[in-house]
């Protein structure tokens, strides 16, 4: 088997591993390698064929294909090297990694890895929706490959089950196909379409094509044999059971890291994100192992994903020009109804004042929350917020950091009263 | 003058795939009908994919012969087609004091039916065969010769050497009915009638109708439906063996066993129903086997669910396989193979073709008997993404196309240009497990959509079943 040499690999060439390449040469890191097992480079933004990219990192205001090219472009020009259709098959040893692709099986050694491959949406299946398995069923992903990748045929009438930013991606792939969609539904009390989803929501699903928000609803079963005949529902509040029938059922959102790279290197993973934990420095528990993007936990907007992957390019290239890998680290824990804190982790050698916040995610609407930060009977913050906001990221200051004590329990983000 | 065959052999499961792979050795012309658009559809494609010993089969039953007779034929073939299989072996757990006093007497039965290795163990070994298991286990009995198996490559290796041994298949054919006059065989389909000098009926869930058509009422099929959930890779290591608990007399219970695609299933269910087409998953079997699945393996649950599905046994009133020879009829009706059809297909297939014998039809051996190879599609032998001889000589080998279960570009082409081809989604993905992997083929069904479409000539509307569903009421 060849094994090839490199200064910096990452795994996945989206928004995440394209940011950090780019940032990585500019810096002046000689060689960096970037694989994707896909066709081409750009990752999920290349589905997303409605505008809303760019402004952040490049401030215009490109569609999700414009935006890939342009990470593309840019990483080529800077000398790049972009290895697609090359599937990561495991570890070779603590810093190599082994790969499939057409050209053959190869190696691939670097000085540091960094780990950029993202989510996916969590299909029917694991949602445990029973019924037959008809044709019909998607996720927002698979209906944008459907519809703008290889230009299949979609149904008439379609259900979309989420009531989040995806969610509206999903509604603007479907109405574009001219597909009608009977219903959004949410098992939340609310939509989930806030800023800056609102005035799109409004203008697409009050004015241009009326469409009902079922909240408080879950989908119980799955009509049809061959294709989609229509969706069981159940009012959450009622416990009442109707059929909306539709021959096209789009899961949205409801996020799982791609971490099957991560969980083959036995890299310490956080159980409420599913993703590796990292410290504020994008560390994993793996010595030169680097974690960034959707990787680390449920989706956080593109341009969120590629401004971590320019972070961990800074703290990458601090590794190779020699900065220590710290010796002691400790997890960053949440409990339920938080489902994950960032960064879930935290190195004796963080320094706290570049971290001014530390965010959270939590599974339902919650008003008047206090949140805590216990550090075994230690409170090390404690913070009051009016709303607490599912499928949306909050942030807790971060200046507590600080008072993590290395020699004491693990750090816990809990929710009091 | 239309054509009359020897056989003709009524539905292609493991059973009737079978029996044309062990008729096509001789000088026959034999036919083998279906009414789906692929083999092994029904029963065979929804079960726990193991292969049994036997072991608990009930002694001097035509099933407990023809599961040792079958294991001792398929020792040889499996390894000689290439079907995947593990051989782990299977480890009943008693989790209480009656269970555990029922062990001596399944051990008996197992030495009984010739299956001597398997042996009683304690609880300390049963923790150290599978060190993840819920506590309170009381002790166990250990079947090392139970192994995994891929239940779709198996009828498709037998039907594909039938083909090539010269047996005619007809697929799309539903039998609307069945009639005999002046010594042949007529079995009508939608579009043809075939006639034949022999009748096999291995119509599984139907076998009973077909029984009818020709006027027998030994038996009643009722189906009894099998719900399972099928957990992510990352599972594979809880488990080391195929974990069973001590058997009902309804059901074996719910076992968890890893797959020979390198995941865990937790199930199946047992439910009588009315319908034989109502494989539809549902609300109260999937809670059940949470709970029986938190129960034996807590950690199980900790993973992602990859998929669910239910299959339908063909169960009746009786005890046993109900395998008939009707001699005057020269028809042999194979029917009750309940949920056992995959272990024990070659022996009831060798079975058959006694009763044949006996009932008049002339068995010459052919010279020439040809052997095939089936594509790998288990975790047990190497996959074509990890052979580099086989990516230099087809990049498509080393062109992924499933990411989650690392299918090739070149494993799908293959599938779909093979003596037996897949002409359907599901066809491709029992071939070459494409689409069944952790993303439920969300990443790939699109692209695969159009490959199978562009390669057969078929609309992407009829894959994707577009025009099946019912008019909405919009």
């Amino acid at each position: 088997m060849s094994i090839a040499q490199t200064d910096v690999l990452i795994v996945g060439a989206g928004p995440a591993g394209l940011a950090s390449a780019i940032q990585l040469k500019r810096q002046g890191v000689t060689r960096v390698t970037v694989v994707d097992r896909e066709p081409e480079a750009g990752g999920m933004p290349r589905l997303c064929h409605h505008t809303g990219f760019g402004v952040w990192d490049f401030h215009r205001l490109y569609t999700g294909p414009q935006y890939a090219r342009r990470y593309v472009a840019l990483a080529r020009e800077l000398g790049v090297e972009l290895l697609t259709e090359t599937t990561i098959t495991g570890w070779r040893s603590e810093r190599a990694l082994t790969f499939t692709s057409p050209g053959g099986l190869g190696a691939i050694e670097a000085r540091a890895i960094l780990l950029a491959t993202g989510v996916r949406e969590r299909p029917r299946a694991a949602r445990l929706i029973p019924g037959y398995r008809p044709r019909g069923v998607f996720t927002t992903g698979s209906l944008q490959r459907f519809v703008d990748e290889e230009h299949l045929p979609v149904g008439k009438r379609a259900v979309i089950v989420g009531a989040e930013g995806v969610s509206l991606s999903a509604f603007m792939t479907l109405t574009g196909a001219g597909v009608a969609v009977a219903a959004m539904i949410t098992e939340f009390p609310r939509d989930q379409l806030y800023l800056p989803y609102a005035p799109a929501k409004w203008w697409l699903m009050d004015v241009r094509h009326p469409t009902p928000i079922r909240t408080a609803t879950r989908i119980t079963r799955i009509l049809g044999r061959k294709r989609v005949e229509g969706v069981e529902v159940e009012s959450l509040s009622t416990g009442q059971r109707q059929v909306i029938p539709c021959d096209t059922v789009v899961f949205t959102g409801d996020w799982i890291p791609e971490h099957e790279v991560a969980r083959k290197g036995e890299l310490a993973m956080d159980a409420g994100a599913k993703g590796p934990r990292v410290d504020g420095q994008f560390r994993t528990s793996a010595p030169g192992v680097f974690a960034a993007g959707n990787l680390l936990r449920g989706a956080e907007t593109a341009a969120t994903s590629a401004m971590e992957g320019r972070f961990a390019a800074g703290h990458i290239a601090d590794f190779l020009a020699g900065r220590a890998w710290p010796r002691r680290r400790l997890p960053i824990l949440a409990q339920s109804p938080i489902i994950w804190a960032f960064p879930n982790a935290i190195s004796v050698s963080d320094d706290p004042t570049r971290l001014k916040r530390v965010s959270f995610r939590v599974e339902k609407f919650i008003d008047d929350a206090v949140v805590q930060v216990r550090q075994g009977r230690k409170v090390l913050h404690e913070q009051r917020f009016s709303h607490l906001l599912p499928n949306e990221t909050m942030r807790m200051k971060g200046d507590w950091l600080s008072r993590v004590d290395f020699g004491g329990d693990p750090p816990q983000v809990i929710l009091t009263g | 003058m239309q054509k009359i065959y020897d056989v003709a052999i009524i539905g292609a499961g493991a059973v009737g795939t079978a029996i044309a792979r062990e008729l096509s050795r001789y000088r026959l012309n034999t036919v083998l009908l279906e009414a789906k658009p692929d083999v092994g559809m029904g029963t065979t494609k929804a079960n726990t994919a193991i292969w049994h010993t036997g072991f608990d089969a009930k002694p001097g039953t035509l099933e407990a012969q023809l599961l040792r007779r079958s294991y001792a034929l398929m020792q040889d073939y499996v390894p000689e087609a290439g079907v995947p299989t593990e051989p782990l072996g299977g480890l009943l757990v008693a989790w209480n004091e009656d269970q555990r006093q029922a062990l001596p007497a399944l051990r008996d039965r197992a030495h009984a039916n010739g299956v001597t290795d398997v042996r009683i163990i304690s609880p300390e070994e049963v923790y150290r065969l599978e060190p993840n298991l819920n506590q309170g286990a009381r002790g166990g009995l250990f079947v090392p010769g139970e192994s995994l198996i891929c239940p779709f490559t198996l009828p498709l290796a037998f039907a594909t050497q039938a083909l090539l041994n010269g047996v005619s298949l007809k697929l799309n054919f539903p039998v609307h009915s069945v009639k005999q006059q002046d010594g042949v065989t007529l079995v009508e389909g939608p579009e043809e009638t075939v006639r034949a000098r022999y009748l096999v009926n291995a119509a599984g869930l139907y076998s009973d109708e077909i029984d009818h058509m020709l006027g027998h009422h030994d038996f009643t099929v009722t189906p009894r439906r099998g719900e399972l959930i099928v957990y992510d890779k990352f599972a594979r290591s809880l488990v080391n063996h195929i974990i069973l608990p001590v058997p009902t007399a309804k059901t074996k219970g719910v076992l968890i066993s890893p797959t020979v695609y390198g995941n865990v299933l937790l199930g199946p269910t047992a439910e009588d129903l009315e319908d034989k087409t109502n494989t539809a998953t549902s609300e109260a079997g999937l809670t059940m086997l949470l709970e029986k699945g938190r129960a034996i393996l807590p950690r199980l649950l900790d993973e992602e669910v990859t998929a669910t599905y239910a299959g339908l046994r063909a169960a009746t009133e009786h005890k046993d396989y109900q395998i008939r020879l009707h001699a005057e009829q020269r028809y042999v009706c194979v029917g009750g193979i309940r949920s056992t059809g995959v272990s024990a297909a070659m022996g009831i297939a060798e079975y058959v073709g006694e009763l044949l014998a006996e009932a008049g039809l002339t068995l010459t051996p052919k010279p020439e008997f040809k052997t095939i190879r089936m594509p790998n599609i288990g975790e047990a032998g190497p996959r074509p993404y990890q052979q580099p001889e086989l990516i230099a000589q087809n990049p498509d080998y080393g062109r992924m196309v499933c990411h989650c279960e690392k299918v090739s570009l070149g494993e799908i082409l293959d599938a779909i240009h093979s003596p037996l081809p897949a002409r359907t989604l599901d066809g491709l993905r029992r071939r070459t497990r494409a689409m069944q992997g952790r993303c439920q083929s969300f990443n790939c069904q699109a692209h695969i959509t159009a490959i199978l479409a562009k390669e057969t000539g078929q609309s992407p509307r009829f894959l994707l079943s577009l025009d099946a569903g019912k008019e909405l009421p919009l």
